[in-house]
């Protein structure tokens, strides 16, 4: 009965540096810079231009789509479906633009991504189903229709059609890929709703606490759908950017790709509980998935091994952020 | 008598905040010993230190002539210390009866028998209470009834109740009282925090006060008045606990409601409430009064029923509809329907009426805001670390004050207050009620839930009475007596009926219109 009863005085003030606080705020930063250090070392490769480049380049449809899915976690929500919207996106963009033209194209294909985060955002928020189980049905029913539209064959476009939206995928501008200042300029008006508006607090708030929202007179529905819109808009707008990079549209790519986004989200502290997250560790978050992917591949490590690795790396970080406790015993 | 528990020197600080400074304290085997002091005084974080769940940084904890430390809230719980938060902590998707028996569930449960046990524990206490009832469906003073019966379900030695009749209505009160002179009887160790202090005198043995984080000192009934105690906790006497304004006076009526239905909790209450009028609404927990409340301002749905606002009717189907209508609801419960506790006190503050602070684009004016909020602030003598805090730092006190500035700030025509002065102090009550008083005077109509008898009696120009879902009548400033309005409070039906009180103007029981 007394075991834990110890007869010890008990020690005088003592301030110490507090590591689980610490872990808490800046363990994403920690597991970035480690990774960036650990990466250099082991391969001269890691840290030139062209390779940084690449490692951009690659996690700016996941970045992107991580902004989505960052704002849906903040309400304490999740969505499944964003692998799917993507695909739909590279899909409607693909045949859009050789329609009518890039503009229009991609404008249609966002909305597309729109429009299916508009049906599970009204399911969810006004019909209250769970988030969980709408955007899962909604991952398997968009692919489906991607595939529909696509015929299940890989859309070709126009040489003249797809000269423009190829330029992006490829181009450089100041000598950054055109497609991560495209996914910097997400993260940039994200951050600035996030912090600066009204609807970024809400979304904060309604993740927090939605009831005590709700009773301070608040459409707690409206910005809940309005996170899955925002969501399926941000993944369409991914799949436009793997349609401008490979110059076809495919109703295939992107499985398995919420994950990796719910990855990185997570990595970046977010709670999935909601009211906790931010864009730039969110944003830490995407690259420190991307390093990890890229490193491996320098090195040569075969494709499961980094599935095996990937998930070690996962689990490292929440006990960095949220095992402090754990620890402490 | 020897002491059971000596605390000496504690001091404890979080961050910046220095909660406690050196506190000494002691608590005798038998004796029931309050712990008084304003709100943010420390008494909490000192009896979490009693409770094993915060280390402070310097200071000795004697228990039973032994020295120790109490490394968690197990370790404590082992000694036989148990404490009763102000903040509750119940499992709400669980049973009475599980939350009852939470630390020893065993792996398979046996329901009789567990249900059985629970029901024991409830009719020693004298309460009764269906066991098998999910806990998050009970009303917060039953919420209260099961952590008691959580702490008395097993042997203790020391019971810390941190404002256990904050939420209890005054029979609730009697009866937790008697529990407490029968554990105190059997040689149980009691501290008890209230800011009730009428029923401190009643039953405390001994007094320690606190201020600041420090000890100001210890004391008895026998010895100090109420005013005394006042005195010791503020710093200076308080001129009257229920200020008036100057001049208040009562107009147009602005809030009428006819014919409420909801289920068998609100049956058919019918009220108005007038420009520069303070209506109190009184009755036993669970007779409708909170359910009511919600109806008006929408956050449950009505059956039937019309609301007036101006004479106009106004269709309230959410929270949204009452707020456009210039309605606002300071809730019973601040932890879930209040604040959001992990956000800042700024945030807490405007997000009932956030347009003044956000401008045409949505960014939010954050100058604006501050300058908003600290104002509030100040106006409501909140203390805290500053606009940015989070609300959970702030003591019970203070967090409440957050919820009131919430809708002073909303600023709508009808204010209804559910316990609005829950787990207040005596010198933030008065405070409360000049700002009411204010409100008033600005020609609010103000709807006041209260517990509370006297504060209802200071506060209202007429109290209705409710029980079982109905109005059971009104009393006028000349009838305010305990007697008189639990009479009303305990009718019941049939007798009520009979009686017909609500037609016959010359009896006591006046119309209700
Ligand atoms: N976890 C915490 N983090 C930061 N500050 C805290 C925390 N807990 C308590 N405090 C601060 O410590 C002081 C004492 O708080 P405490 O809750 O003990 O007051 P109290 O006397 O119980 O008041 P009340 O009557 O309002 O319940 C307050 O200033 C409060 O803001
Ligand atoms: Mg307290």
């Amino acid at each position: 009965m007394t075991q834990s009863v110890t007869a010890t005085p008990v020690p005088a003030s003592r301030r110490s540096f507090d590591a689980g606080e610490f872990f808490r705020r800046y363990g994403t930063v920690c597991i970035f810079v480690v990774l960036v250090v650990g990466a250099a070392f082991e391969s001269n490769a890691f840290l030139s231009d062209r390779n940084i480049m690449n490692v951009l380049r690659q996690i700016s449809g996941t970045g992107i789509m991580a902004v989505g899915m960052l704002f849906v976690i903040l309400t304490g929500g999740i969505d499944l479906s964003v692998g799917s919207i993507l695909a739909l996106g590279s899909v409607v963009s693909a045949i859009a633009i050789d329609a009518h033209g890039t503009g229009l194209g991609v404008g249609l294909s966002v909305a597309a991504g729109a429009g299916c985060g508009l049906v599970t955002g009204v399911l969810v928020a006004y019909a209250g189903l769970p988030p969980f189980v709408i955007t899962l049905a909604a991952m398997t029913a968009v692919r489906g229709f991607a595939l529909i539209v696509s015929d299940g064959q890989p859309i070709m476009m126009g040489d003249d059609a797809s000269t423009v939206i190829t330029n992006f995928g490829s181009g450089f501008f100041l000598g950054i890929p055109d497609p991560v200042w495209l996914m910097a300029l997400v993260f940039v008006l994200a951050g600035v709703v996030l912090t600066f508006t009204k609807f970024g607090r809400l979304v904060k708030a309604i993740g927090s606490n939605r009831e005590a929202v709700r009773l301070s007179g608040i459409a707690v529905p409206r910005y809940v759908m309005a996170v899955y819109v925002i969501s399926g808009a941000l993944a369409a707008l991914a799949g436009v950017i793997t349609t401008s990079r490979t110059g076809v549209g495919s109703g295939v790519v992107g499985v398995g790709s919420e994950l990796n986004v719910i990855a990185a989200v997570v990595i970046g502290g977010a709670s999935l509980m909601g009211g906790k997250g931010g864009v730039i560790n969110t944003l830490l978050g995407a690259l420190v998935m991307g390093v990890i992917a890229n490193i491996m591949n320098l090195v040569g490590v075969p494709g499961y091994n980094q599935q095996v690795c990937m998930g070690a790396i996962i689990v490292i970080a929440m006990l960095l952020q949220h095992g402090s406790r754990w620890f402490k015993r | 008598m020897s002491d059971l528990l000596t605390l000496t020197g504690i001091t404890k600080s979080f961050g910046g905040v220095r909660a406690l400074k050196g506190v000494d304290f002691s608590l005798r085997a038998g004796e029931v010993h309050a712990l008084l002091g304003e709100n943010g005084a420390g008494k909490s974080t000192l009896m979490r230190v009693v409770g094993g769940e915060l280390q402070p940084e310097a200071g000795s904890i004697t228990f039973e002539g032994r020295s120790l430390t109490l490394a968690d809230p197990k370790a404590a719980a082992d000694l036989g210390i148990a404490v009763i938060h102000q903040e509750l902590a119940l499992a709400p998707d669980l049973s009475v009866a599980e939350n009852i028996f939470m630390r020893e569930l065993p792996a398979a449960i046996s329901w009789g028998k567990l249900n059985r046990r629970a029901r024991d524990v409830l009719a020693r206490m004298g309460f009764e209470l269906d066991v098998r009832r999910r806990v998050g469906d009970l009303a917060v003073a039953q919420q209260q009834v099961v952590e008691i019966a959580k702490a008395l379900s097993r042997d203790v030695k020391v019971i810390v109740f941190d404002e256990p009749t904050a939420v209890l209505s005054s029979r609730d009160a009697q009866r937790l009282h008697d529990i407490i002179a029968v554990l105190r009887d059997s040689g149980v160790g009691i501290v008890y925090i209230s800011h009730r202090l009428e029923e401190v005198f009643k039953i405390a043995d001994r007094m320690t006060i606190m201020k600041d984080g420090a000890l100001v000192g210890v004391t008895s009934p026998q010895v100090s008045t109420i005013d005394d105690v006042i005195r010791m906790m503020v710093g200076r006497s308080l001129a009257a606990l229920f200020p008036k304004a100057a001049h208040r006076s009562i107009g147009e009526e602005v809030l009428k409601v006819e014919n409420l239905r909801r289920g068998i909790k609100v049956r058919g209450v019918s009220l108005s409430v007038r420009a520069g009028e303070i209506v109190g609404l009184g009755g036993l927990v669970g007779s409708g009064r909170t359910e009511t409340a919600r109806l008006i301002f929408g956050a449950d749905a009505k059956e039937s029923g019309e609301i007036r606002v101006h004479g106009k009717v106004v269709k309230i189907n959410s929270p949204l509809d009452a707020v456009l209508a210039g309605i606002g609801l300071v809730p019973e419960d601040r932890k879930h329907h209040g604040a959001i506790l992990d956000m800042s006190i700024r945030i807490n503050t405007t997000m009932a009426r956030l347009k003044p602070v956000v401008n045409a684009l949505g960014f939010i004016r954050r100058q604006r805001e501050r300058d908003t909020v600290m104002k509030l602030g100040q106006q409501l003598r909140l203390k805290s670390a500053g606009p940015e805090a989070p609300v959970s730092s702030l003591s019970g006190g203070n967090q409440q004050k957050v919820v009131l500035a919430k809708w002073f700030h909303a600023g709508g025509d009808v204010i209804i207050l559910d316990e609005p002065t829950r787990g207040v102090d005596v010198g933030a009550k008065t405070e409360i009620y000049g700002l009411i008083e204010e409100l008033a005077a600005a020609g609010r109509a103000i709807l006041v839930i209260s517990s509370e008898h006297q504060e209802l009696f200071g506060l209202c120009d007429r109290v209705l009475v409710m029980a079982e879902g109905e109005l059971r009548g009104m009393l006028l400033p000349e009838d305010y007596s305990e007697e008189k309005l639990l009479a009303l409070a305990m009718t019941n039906s049939v007798a009520a009926d009979q009686a017909a009180p609500l037609d016959l103007p010359a009896h006591k029981h006046q119309p209700v219109n």
